[in-house]
């Protein structure tokens, strides 16, 4: 009856963590057939130990080069969306304007659109430009849809930010662009980072508006895309699981000092 | 008062619409050096605006600011030699106290500030707190940062709005005395908006009272309270019970009024309304200037004082005081608030009652605006009181 | 002392003092603005307006083509690839619900009962995102293998029996069946419902569970009446979130099920890149723009939330 009763109040936590190792079962697997040295071309079935592919990351052809290409793309998008956005975010909490609603929907749409439209219908236009396919159109289209995400973590951001603050600087002997250095950008800073790192692992991971348009150019998730029909390296999963296992230790450090700075200062 | 006038500010027919609406209408006012100066008035009334026109966070519409013999008008907030304690203190919460009072100092380039910012901030008490930021700090701790913020340039002219709304009573009362104790010892000139009569009155030498945005009477605490010149300034300060009366004849300085039956006299100085035989004046006096009387002992009131009589409605002990409503034929829900030095037994609901006072209370205004002008849900203050 | 040259004015009531419209750099806002808005409307807006366009064209690769008001591409594409717009409603409606069920849980469990866990729960959601999405979706192929331990479970749990009878899975296999494919798209997109139901839930105060309980009602009746409707908000944008890229996507379907899973965005994705049929696929993924666009309104409407961003 007691056990009855314990089931009864941790039902929610069980069910919870049950979705939570739903979330983690794929990485746990993508880091266990890491590895793997698989028989025949495709890293799906367990065979045995080996630690040959974190030896040699880069062994097979082209992957490194596709990961390089992609930090790239994702690294410049990233600036430009995360320029482009926050230009965007302040004109719409800072000034009145006309077509204001205008803007908001144009805003919201591309994040109110499934990918494959946004990706086939930018084709057409770069198809009837008679545009180069390649790394150039694929970062027009990062930067096209991370922009809207961008606005929105900085509009929130400066939302909520008090008009005050700007004034006490420019009655504290602040002139327009120091106000702007030395109180609105740090203040506003965690909105716009929150903005630049959703905007970061968007275009890294994005697969299917690369896809339609990269032309014969070759992105990481396009390459991981190729090898499923092809044949899968361990290599992948070997750059998967290092890739996750340096996120998790970003975000647990920047959480460590962070706490740690606030102890100090209390 | 010293002769020096370069921290006066001298308002000349300033004005700000916004569209069709008019925040403040052309005013004219001269504060001068070394005053603690308050705009008093509900929300809405313009006090605000006035004060943000002379920081520069608002461009007038109209007129001219002039900080001394300077035109600065056209200046920019951050060139200007004035200092603002914001409403809700407006302290940079990416910055720790000690670069919040240095802020001011290091945008005007100075390298050195370590010394004037520790000094400052033992000034206000708050040398402990410096590598805190504001979150960490109490709301009074907050409050005397952002005058620490402030002072710490020498303005010429220190403004402050609302500094002390958000803190509760106790604690506003405390900063009231120590803000009146800086201004003492810095000897600056203190414009202070607020929509607290108390505080307006313990704390400035000078006090306007502002309504719709226009100024609606100027003077000292003493003078607003005793001699208010519009219903508006009867009510927001303190409480007035008002008579309709006509000018019956004049006797030397005093003019005498017939109100119901009886007569009322009133100094003619202290009348702000044509005095015309046969013009209807508005007859004021305050609560507690009144003293009561039963009508049995109507006999021992002295000579020489205006008196009417009355029933008692209701009477609410408080400790230092009794306040009694009195319905009188001239006047129903008159208040009366009588200091309890000897309580007579006989003053209860329904006794019959003489209400008596010097003629030298009471004052006259323009029987032509609404008796209800200032009081708590006239069209003035009721968004005052949502708040 | 202070001098006042003014005489007292009529009283008249006062009105709440505005927000100035800023005089200094009117076209400040223009400038802002401009970049990224003509960013949008050069690659967002007017693609859709080429697509529209060239879903209405005839001709051929060879001799190129040209607006002939073809509306017949609509009726064609609609009549012979109806079964994969059905397939990824009902693919992408099942992966939603599922999601509301499973994240449900796990957003009231982050919020109210994680206590000191909280952010570590939180980074767990959030980091798997830092590893490609599709390695993760290629990571069910293993885990989904014919004979391995799940789809044994499932056998021996007669699990399979049922999904069999509805149409789910085929004999003893998972993978390359429908239920593979809605159990990717559920994965890949958990947390975008996660996330907003947490950040809804977060906002409720506690003590209303308090008040709750305090007015007689059970934890039960607590969640139907207080919580959820509380929660509402994150309910209708995390299904938002999850419904509409699912309902495009192709890379679940591709990689999980076989050629009779086919969503539609398999069929814009082969009409594009494979066949070069371009009048058909912009017909479909116009198609699939004003169905999402109509039913997410619709949806917005009814539950009656108007500012999801």
């Amino acid at each position: 009856m007691a056990f009855v009763n314990w089931l009864k109040r941790n039902l929610v936590v069980i069910a919870g963590l049950l979705t939570l190792a739903y979330l983690l079962l794929p990485n746990l697997v993508v880091t266990i057939f890491s590895f793997n040295k698989p028989k025949g071309r495709f890293n799906y079935e367990w065979q045995e130990f080996s630690t040959a592919a974190w030896q040699d990351p880069c062994g097979v052809s082209d992957l490194c080069g596709s990961l390089s290409l992609s930090l790239q793309i994702a690294f410049w998008a990233t600036l430009g969306a995360t320029l482009l956005g926050t230009m965007i975010a302040f004109a719409l909490v800072r000034y009145r304007f006309r077509a204001r609603g205008a803007v908001n929907s144009l805003i919201f749409l591309p994040m109110a659109m499934p990918e494959v439209v946004m990706a086939a219908s930018l084709l057409t236009l770069f198809l009837n430009m008679g545009a180069q396919l390649g790394f150039w159109t694929i970062l027009i289209a990062h930067i096209m849809f991370c922009l809207s995400f961008v606005v929105t973590a900085v509009k929130a951001r400066v939302m909520s930010m008090d008009p005050r603050l700007e004034q006490a600087a420019q009655d504290l002997y602040a002139g327009p662009v120091q106000t702007f250095v030395r109180v609105t950008l740090p203040i506003a800073a965690p909105g716009i980072a929150a903005g630049a790192l959703l905007a970061f692992a968007l275009s890294f991971d994005d697969f299917i508006i690369t896809n339609f348009n990269a032309g014969s150019t070759v992105t990481f998730p396009m390459f991981v895309w190729g090898s499923a029909q092809r044949g899968t390296p361990v290599q992948i999963n070997v750059i998967g699981t290092a890739m996750f296992v340096v996120a998790v230790l970003f975000v647990l450090a920047s959480m460590v000092i962070g706490s740690r700075r606030n102890k100090q200062k209390a | 008062m010293t002769n020096d006038t370069s921290g006066d500010v001298r308002l000349s027919g300033i004005a700000k619409t916004y569209g069709s609406f008019t925040a403040v209408h052309p005013l004219d006012l001269t504060v001068p050096q070394g005053s603690f100066f308050a705009l008093l008035g509900a929300s809405g009334c313009g006090k605000t605006t006035t004060l943000r026109m002379i920081a520069g966070l608002e461009e007038p519409s109209s007129g001219t600011v002039h900080l001394g013999d300077q035109d600065v008008t056209a200046l920019p907030p951050y060139k200007r030699p004035v200092n603002t304690v914001f409403q809700s203190y407006a302290l940079f919460p990416h910055l720790d106290i000690f670069e919040n009072v240095a802020f001011g100092l290091r945008r005007r380039g100075i390298k050195s500030v370590k010394k004037q910012v520790e000094d400052m901030l033992e000034l206000v008490q708050l040398g402990e707190q410096a590598r805190k930021k504001p979150h960490q700090l109490s709301g009074g701790q907050q409050q005397r940062v952002a005058v620490a913020r402030a002072l710490i340039n020498h303005p010429k002219v220190l403004l402050l709005d609302e500094p002390l709304g958000a803190l509760d009573l106790k604690l506003r009362r405390q900063m009231q005395l120590e803000l009146k104790r800086i201004q003492t010892e810095v000897g600056i000139t203190f414009v202070h908006v607020t929509h607290d009569q108390e505080e307006a009155m313990t704390m400035a030498d000078t006090v306007a009272v502002m309504n719709a945005g226009r100024v609606e009477q100027l003077g000292s605490p003493t003078d607003l309270y005793e001699n208010p010149r519009t219903t508006f300034v009867a009510n927001f300060l303190g409480t007035s019970n008002f008579i309709e009366a006509e000018v019956d004849s004049k006797s030397g300085d005093d003019i005498v009024l017939k109100a119901g039956g009886g007569k009322l006299v009133l100094p003619e100085a202290r009348c702000s309304a044509p005095t015309a035989t046969g013009g209807k004046v508005l007859v004021g006096v305050r609560p507690e200037k009144i003293s009561l009387t039963p009508a049995d002992d109507a006999g021992e009131i002295p000579e020489g004082r205006n008196r009417i009589t009355g029933r008692i409605a209701d009477s609410s002990f408080i400790g230092v005081s009794t306040q009694y409503v009195v319905d009188s034929p001239v006047c129903s829900g008159f208040e009366v608030y009588a200091q309890n030095i000897d309580r007579d037994s006989r003053l209860v609901p329904g006794a019959e009652v003489v209400l008596h006072w010097n003629p030298a209370h009471t004052f006259g205004l323009d029987a032509a605006q609404s008796l209800l002008a200032g009081t708590t849900g006239s069209a003035g203050i009721q968004e005052e009181a949502a708040v | 002392m202070a001098t006042l040259t003014e005489a007292p004015p009529p009283l008249t009531p006062t009105a709440p003092e505005k927000k100035p419209p800023r005089k200094r750099g009117r076209l400040v806002p223009y400038w802002l603005l401009l970049p990224g808005i003509l960013w949008l409307l050069v690659f967002f807006a007017l693609p859709m307006i080429y697509q529209a366009s060239t879903s209405v064209q005839t001709g051929s690769l060879e001799e190129g083509y040209k607006v002939t008001w073809h509306f017949a591409t609509y009726w064609d594409a609609l009549s012979e690839y109806y079964p994969q717009f059905l397939r990824s409603v009902l693919y992408a409606g099942s992966a939603t619900i599922l999601c509301l069920i499973l994240g449900y849980p796990l957003a009231y469990l982050i919020a109210f009962r994680a206590g000191r866990w909280k952010n570590l729960i939180m980074i767990l959601v959030i980091a798997p995102f830092f590893t490609s999405f599709l390695i993760r979706t290629l990571a069910w192929k293993t885990i989904l293998a014919d004979g391995g331990p799940v789809v044994g479970a499932l056998n021996t749990l007669h699990v399979l029996d049922v999904t069999s009878w509805l149409g789910m899975t085929s004999g003893d296999r998972v993978l390359a069946t429908p239920l593979a494919v809605v159990c990717g798209l559920t994965y890949n997109f958990l947390p975008f419902m996660v996330l907003p139901l947490y950040t809804s839930l977060e906002r409720i105060d506690g003590r209303l569970h308090e008040a709750a309980g305090d007015l007689y009602a059970k934890p039960i009746t607590t969640f139907r009446k207080v919580t959820f409707p509380l929660s509402m908000p994150g309910v209708v944008s995390g299904t938002l979130l999850t419904f509409i890229p699912a309902a495009g996507d192709y890379v679940n379907a591709d990689l999980l099920g076989s050629t009779d899973t086919r969503m539609v965005g398999n069929v814009i994705q082969t009409q594009f890149l494979r066949i070069l049929d371009y009048p058909t696929a912009a017909a479909l993924s116009f198609i699939l723009m004003a169905a999402i666009l109509v039913m997410v309104t619709v949806y917005i409407r009814r539950s009656g939330t108007e500012d999801l961003v």
